[in-house]
C-alpha cells in the first residue's frame, strides 16, 4: 500500500439550504495522526458521517483504501469512536465488547486484553448505567480498537475526560498509529494535540483553511511569541518605557514578539541589566495559530 | 458475517430478561391462560368435548387480543429506541448491516415471545390435561396453538418494525404501534360485524367476509384455530363455509411476516444515523 489510506476528494454536503461541507480535500497516509479542528458546527461530525457512509455526498468522492464509505469492505476497515458515545445501561462492559468483538467478526479472547488495555478491568462486569462519562469514552475506545482497524474516527474523544484519563487516551492512540493504523481525529480542545498529531486540519464553516504539520502552521500564521519580562518592584515603569508592552501588574511586563525578532529583542532586553530579574518566553500556542485561521477566513467573508 | 445475526439476537435476550421483559410477559400470558381455562373447563365436566380443547379454544381468543399486543410493545422500540439513544451509531459503523440488525432484533424478540407463549400456555394446558383429562387432538390443538400464536407474534412484531422505522422517535412509535393494535385487533372486527350486520342480502357475508378475515392477521390466526376445533361449540359453521381451506390462514401469516420485514428494511434503508 502506497497511496493514501483515506481519500477525500472534492466533497460537498448540504442539508436543505446549509451547506455543512464545500469541496473538502484531504488525504490521510497509513500510520498517520491527523487532527481536524473547528468550532462546534465547522463540519467535523458531518465529514465523519460521510466517510463511514452514513449519509451521503451532495458533491466529490471519499474513497477508504480503495472502497466507498459504507460498503461492506470499508466497514471492516473503519473504526469509530463517538462524540457522545451510549450504550445499553443493563450490560456490563465485558458484555458490549464481546457483542462488539462479534460484530467485528474477532476472536472473543481479545476481550481481557482491550479491557485492560483501557483500564477497565475492574469495571468490567459492572453494568455501564453505573460508569462515569470517562470510562464510557474508555469502553468506546475499546470496541474502536478491536481486530486492528486500519483507520481510526474518533470524533471529540477527549472531551469531558479529566487530563489524567486524555493523557493515556492519547497514548493509546500512539500506540494504534504505531502499529500503522490511521488516525483521524476531531477536537476544539486544541492544548493538548500538540505533540501528538502528525498533521492539522482546520475546518472553518465547512471549508478547509489550513492542511499542514503543526510547526509549519506555527510559522505560516505569524503568531507571535510572548515575552513576559520580570523586573525589580522600582524599575517597571523604566522598563516598560524601554521595552513597550503592557503591564500586568507591579512586577512584570509582557511583550508580543513576532519570531524573526527574536534575538533583538532578547538582546534589548538583557541590555537593562539588573533592572531585569527573570523573563519567559512562550510560543505560540495552538489556540493562537486556530484563532489566526479562523478569524483571518472570518474577516475576509465580512468584506 | 454469520455472527452477527446471532450476536444482535442473543444481546436482545439478554436485555429482555435484565429488563424484565421475559418474566413479566410470561407471567401475564399464564395468569390470563390460567384463568380463562378455568373459566372454560369448569361448566363443561361430562359433555364429550374435551376440557382440553375447549381449553384451547378459550385460549385462541386470549392469544389474537394479547400477542400482537406484546408483539407490538417488543418492536416498537427495536429502531426508533437505538435511534433515540444514540447506540445505532456504533451498531452501523461496524460491519453489521441494516438488514442484519432488523434479523437480530427479530430472532431475539420472536424467542422472547416464543418463551412467554410456550410457558403460559403450555402450563395451562398441562394443568388443564392434568385435572381434567383431553384427548390427543385436545393435545394437538394446543401445540397447534402455540405455534401459530408464535406465528401470530412474529407478523406483528415485523409490523411493529414498520413502525419503528418510520417514526424514529420512541414516543412517536409507540403511539403507532397501540394504533396498529387497536385498529387490527378490535377495530377492524367491529366495522366487519357492523358490515355483516347491515348486509342484508348475505352477499357480502358469503363473497367479500372471508377474504377480509383472511388479510387481517389476528382474524386469519383466529378463522385457523377455530375452523380446525371442529367440535367446539358453533364457530366451525363458519369454518366448512369458507371458500378456501383453513390452512390459508397461515398463509396470511407468512405472507404479513415476510411483507413487513422487507417494508421496514426498506423504510430503514433511508434512515441516516
Amino acid at each position: 500500500m502506497t497511496g493514501p489510506l483515506l481519500h477525500v476528494d472534492a466533497v460537498s454536503k448540504s442539508f436543505r439550504s446549509v451547506r455543512a461541507l464545500e469541496n473538502v480535500c484531504l488525504s490521510v497516509n497509513p500510520g498517520e495522526r491527523l487532527a481536524l479542528l473547528g468550532h462546534n458546527g465547522a463540519g467535523k461530525t458531518t465529514l465523519f458521517r460521510l466517510i463511514l457512509g452514513f449519509t451521503g455526498l451532495s458533491a466529490g468522492k471519499i474513497a477508504i483504501d480503495g472502497e466507498r464509505p459504507g460498503s461492506g469492505k470499508a466497514r471492516r476497515s473503519v473504526a469509530y469512536l463517538p462524540e457522545n458515545v451510549t450504550f445499553p445501561k443493563l450490560l456490563t462492559g465485558r458484555e458490549i465488547l464481546k457483542f462488539y468483538l462479534r460484530l467485528k467478526d474477532c476472536p472473543a479472547d481479545q476481550v481481557a486484553g482491550l479491557l485492560d488495555r483501557v483500564g477497565l478491568t475492574d469495571a468490567a462486569d459492572r453494568y455501564v448505567g453505573t460508569y462515569s462519562k470517562g470510562m464510557r469514552q474508555r469502553l468506546g475506545l475499546a470496541q474502536a480498537l478491536a481486530g486492528a482497524p486500519r483507520l481510526m474516527l474518533l470524533d471529540e474523544p477527549t472531551s469531558g475526560l479529566d487530563p489524567l484519563s486524555r493523557q493515556q487516551f492519547y497514548g493509546l492512540v500512539d500506540e494504534v498509529a504505531a502499529t500503522g493504523s490511521s488516525v483521524l481525529l476531531s477536537s476544539h480542545g486544541l492544548s493538548e494535540l500538540e505533540a501528538r498529531t502528525d498533521r492539522v486540519v482546520i475546518l472553518n464553516r465547512g471549508k478547509i483553511v489550513a492542511d499542514a504539520p503543526l510547526d509549519e502552521l506555527q510559522a505560516k500564521s505569524n503568531a507571535p511569541l510572548r515575552i513576559r519580562v520580570k523586573t525589580r518592584a522600582d524599575s517597571i515603569e523604566q522598563v516598560s518605557a524601554e521595552l513597550g508592552g503592557k503591564r500586568i501588574n507591579g512586577q512584570s511586563v509582557e511583550l508580543e514578539c513576532p519570531v524573526p525578532e527574536k534575538m533583538a529583542r532578547l538582546a534589548a532586553i538583557s541590555s537593562l541589566g539588573s533592572l531585569v530579574t527573570d523573563f519567559d518566553v512562550t510560543q505560540p500556542s495552538l489556540d493562537d495559530v486556530y484563532r489566526h485561521y479562523s478569524e483571518s477566513l472570518d474577516g475576509r467573508n465580512q468584506k | 458475517m454469520t455472527g452477527i445475526v446471532p450476536a444482535i439476537a442473543m444481546t436482545e435476550i439478554r436485555l429482555g430478561s435484565r429488563n424484565r421483559w421475559v418474566l413479566l410477559a410470561a407471567a401475564a400470558l399464564t395468569l390470563f391462560a390460567m384463568v380463562l381455562g378455568f373459566i372454560g373447563a369448569a361448566p363443561t365436566g361430562t359433555v364429550k368435548t374435551g376440557a382440553l380443547t375447549v381449553t384451547v379454544a378459550s385460549l385462541a381468543t386470549l392469544s389474537v387480543y394479547l400477542v400482537p399486543l406484546m408483539a407490538l410493545l417488543l418492536s416498537f422500540d427495536a429502531i426508533a429506541g437505538e435511534v433515540e439513544r444514540g447506540t445505532i451509531q456504533l451498531i452501523l459503523a461496524s460491519p453489521a448491516s441494516k438488514p442484519a440488525l432488523i434479523a437480530g432484533k427479530f430472532l431475539g424478540h420472536i424467542a422472547i415471545l416464543g418463551f412467554a407463549i410456550i410457558t403460559g400456555f403450555g402450563l395451562t394446558g398441562g394443568v388443564i390435561w392434568l385435572m381434567a383429562g383431553g384427548s390427543d387432538d385436545g393435545v394437538w390443538a394446543l401445540a397447534r396453538l402455540i405455534a401459530t400464536s408464535i406465528g401470530l407474534g412474529a407478523a406483528f412484531l415485523a409490523i411493529g418494525y414498520i413502525a419503528s422505522s418510520l417514526a424514529r422517535q420512541s414516543g412517536t412509535a409507540a403511539a403507532l404501534a397501540v394504533g396498529i393494535w387497536l385498529v387490527a385487533v378490535v377495530l377492524y372486527d367491529l366495522a366487519l360485524f357492523s358490515a355483516l350486520v347491515a348486509d342484508a342480502d348475505g352477499l357480502f357475508a358469503k363473497s367479500v367476509f372471508p377474504w377480509l378475515l383472511l388479510v387481517n392477521p389476528a382474524d386469519a390466526f383466529r378463522l385457523f384455530n377455530m375452523s380446525l376445533l371442529e367440535s367446539a361449540s358453533g364457530v366451525s359453521e363458519i369454518a366448512t363455509a369458507l371458500p378456501f381451506p383453513a390452512w390459508t390462514g397461515i398463509l396470511s401469516l407468512a405472507f404479513w411476516t415476510v411483507a413487513a420485514f422487507f417494508l421496514s428494511a426498506q423504510f430503514l434503508r433511508k434512515l441516516e444515523p
